[in-house]
């Protein structure tokens, strides 16, 4: 499967054309870590914006950790969209197929692209929910 | 041209158990033969070539390099400061072999011809009497326990690891339908065949302009397309904009001839002696139909990575390039390690997005030398010299590291200078990828790396390990980039002030 395909079945990419997701995946690279490799790294500005095509990651910050992250995830957005640096580091617990925003560009990116903002903000809405639930329990 | 050693008779390294087999006789091929052969790692070195640098005995077609070599400098060629001035020659500790390649330039531009750049790889390969096996073709690869098994056209070799530095130099189509009918970049050759012809160049970046810039004064009419939108912004910091972008500028002033288009190439039909250019626009609506002469592939290249991926290598870019750790070694198959022009396949921190020089000698020059120091230390147990750095000395020597280190200047964000505590002092660890500074632990110290903004501006950094972690100091820019002078001696020695005081 070539990255444009990749791409087209995460939910964060649904509502592009097939031309677009080619652009996207034309100004953008892919990157892979191996496992047990820091891709965002917990107080160090600079972080870009990573969207999962494959494998899995966790999120740990001050040695414990928070929660897991698989295919369709996104981090670093936060980070980037505050420029500010990452509360947490992300480490690759498995090989970690990941598309990748720089974070100064994640803002023109998504202005370009209202409807992967609406998806991205359907996502950061979910998991704050899914955070407000913890904190209630 | 003379090989370096003829083929026959007493060819080099047969067959056989080495500690680490080196293949590729292009520039990073050399340049991690000589780094090994200084520390004294027994390897074989393999070409199925019969000469050094045979990429550049085919590219790039126009003959012209994009990376600059200036003959005349303000520091001496011989000094380290000068590899800043010169992107092209490999480097030695050896005087006589330091920067040959400007002594083949004629000077009529700041970019040495092909020809220049295969003298200057040749005389090197000659003089610092690097020893290769040409003639010799790696065909496929076994992975034994801890041993790398390569089986070649004159028998096998076995090693501990082994270093590809086999190019990205495998001509590469993307995946639009008609797109096998096109010629590729590498089948262009003389321009003048394009004499009144109206072309069409699949790709927006290095080759498709190198070829629509060579084709201009032939072709009736060039279009460039490709899905991304040339990043003008990003252009206008790059090798590229020196020559190539001049397509693009008749396209910005309007008028007709030549066009730079985003689109998608939906498929690519023959009609009659030409093509039918089927597109549909990224960054405007509608489709467009082209019909040409020709049309051009210039989709780039990918790594000739033979047996590699059934093996389990993992792989970037639809397959192209290895996907490797900061050490360039393979993500998934331990001891398999890559130098020269596949070396970019190691990102590094990539912060704000910013990308080493690792595919061009400039750069992977310096990534061949701390492979070596790796491999040596990692496989052979080999520690690298560690000289002792009096702590009056640290800043002083950071700062000189940060104005004209040429790895940390050519390498931006992905090689450091690091200083570590020692003894009641510091000592110099010498040159490391700065992922691992940051990521792997160790004692308390010092990186001094030079990174970009959002912008491309010069940002000097220095980070700080301790115990509890590493702290990052961004530095204020400096018009000349000259940071040896006392407001920032000042101003670092706040902010190592809890490093100086432990050390």
């Amino acid at each position: 499967m070539d990255v444009a395909e990749s791409l087209s079945q995460l939910a964060l990419f649904a509502d592009l054309t097939p031309a677009q997701v080619e652009a996207v995946v034309h100004s953008f690279d892919e990157e892979v870590f191996t496992e047990g490799q820091r891709v965002l790294r917990q107080g160090l500005s600079g972080g870009n914006v990573y969207v999962i095509i494959d494998g899995e990651a966790s999120v740990r910050a001050d040695g414990r950790e928070l929660r897991t992250l698989s295919r369709g995830d996104v981090f670093g957005e936060l980070a980037a969209l505050t420029d500010q640096p990452p509360s947490a580091d992300v480490v690759a617990t498995t090989i970690l197929r990941c598309f990748v925003i720089p974070g100064p560009q994640l803002e023109e990116f998504l202005l370009e692209r209202p409807r992967v903002l609406l998806r991205l903000l359907r996502m950061e809405a979910r998991r704050l929910q899914t955070s407000a639930g913890e904190w209630r329990q | 041209m003379a090989a370096v050693e003829p083929r026959g008779g007493d060819r080099p390294f047969p067959p056989g158990r080495y500690d680490v087999v080196v293949v590729g006789s292009g520039p990073g091929g050399l340049q991690t033969s000589y780094a090994l052969r200084r520390l004294g790692v027994r390897h074989a070195f393999l070409s199925r070539d019969d000469a050094p640098a045979g990429m550049f005995r085919r590219l790039p077609i126009f003959q012209r390099l994009i990376t600059w070599t200036k003959p005349a400098a303000p520091v001496e060629r011989t000094s380290r400061e000068y590899e800043w001035y010169d992107h092209n020659s490999l480097l030695s500790d050896e005087p006589e072999l330091k920067a040959l390649v400007p002594d083949f330039m004629d000077r009529s531009f700041d970019l040495p011809s092909r020809e220049d750049m295969e003298a200057g790889l040749v005389a090197f390969a000659e003089r610092a009497r690097l020893q290769v096996r040409y003639g010799c073709s790696w065909e496929a690869t076994r992975l034994e326990g801890e041993r790398v098994v390569l089986e070649t056209s004159d028998g096998e070799y076995d090693a501990a690891a082994v270093v590809f530095a086999i190019g990205v130099t495998e001509p590469w189509r993307a995946s639009v339908p008609g797109l096998e009918d096109a010629a590729h970049y590498v089948e262009t050759t003389h321009a003048e065949r394009y004499a009144d012809r109206r072309v069409f160049i699949v790709g927006k970046r290095n080759s498709g302009f190198e070829v629509a810039q060579g084709l201009l004064p032939w072709a009736r009419e060039t279009i460039l397309a490709s899905p991304r939108p040339v990043q003008t912004g990003a252009l206008a910091l790059s090798a590229l904009r020196v020559r190539y972008l001049h397509p693009y500028d008749e396209y910005a002033r309007g008028g007709p001839g030549t066009y730079v288009i985003d689109a998608t190439i939906e498929r690519i039909e023959r009609d009659g002696e030409g093509f039918r250019v089927h597109t549909h626009g990224t960054t405007w609506d509608g489709s467009l139909t082209f019909d040409v002469d020709d049309v051009i592939a210039a989709t780039g290249f990918r790594t000739p990575l033979r047996d590699l991926p059934q093996l389990g290598l993992v792989t970037v870019s639809d397959g192209r390039i290895p996907a490797l750790t900061p050490w360039w070694e393979s993500v998934s198959l331990p001891r398999i390690y890559f130098a020269g022009n596949a070396s970019g396949g190691a990102k590094g921190i990539g912060k704000r997005g910013a990308g080493a020089s690792s595919t061009s000698v400039n750069g992977f020059r310096y990534n061949a030398r701390v492979l070596a120091q790796h491999i040596a230390e990692t496989h052979f147990g080999r520690a690298r010299e560690r000289a002792p750095v009096a702590r009056d000395d640290v800043i002083p020597y950071l700062l000189r590291e940060l104005s004209g280190g040429p790895e940390l200047l050519v390498q931006k964000g992905y090689l450091c200078r690091v200083l570590t505590a020692a003894h009641g002092g510091f000592v110099d660890d010498g040159i490391e990828p700065v992922a691992h500074f940051l990521d792997a632990g160790g004692p308390d110290g010092v990186a001094a790396t030079i990174e970009v903004d959002g912008s491309g501006g010069i940002v000097p950094t220095v980070y700080v390990r301790g115990r509890s972690g590493v702290d990052e100091h961004e530095l204020p820019p400096h018009p000349l980039r000259r940071y040896d002078t006392e407001p920032y001696e000042r101003e670092l020695q706040s902010r190592l002030r809890g490093l100086l005081g432990s050390g």
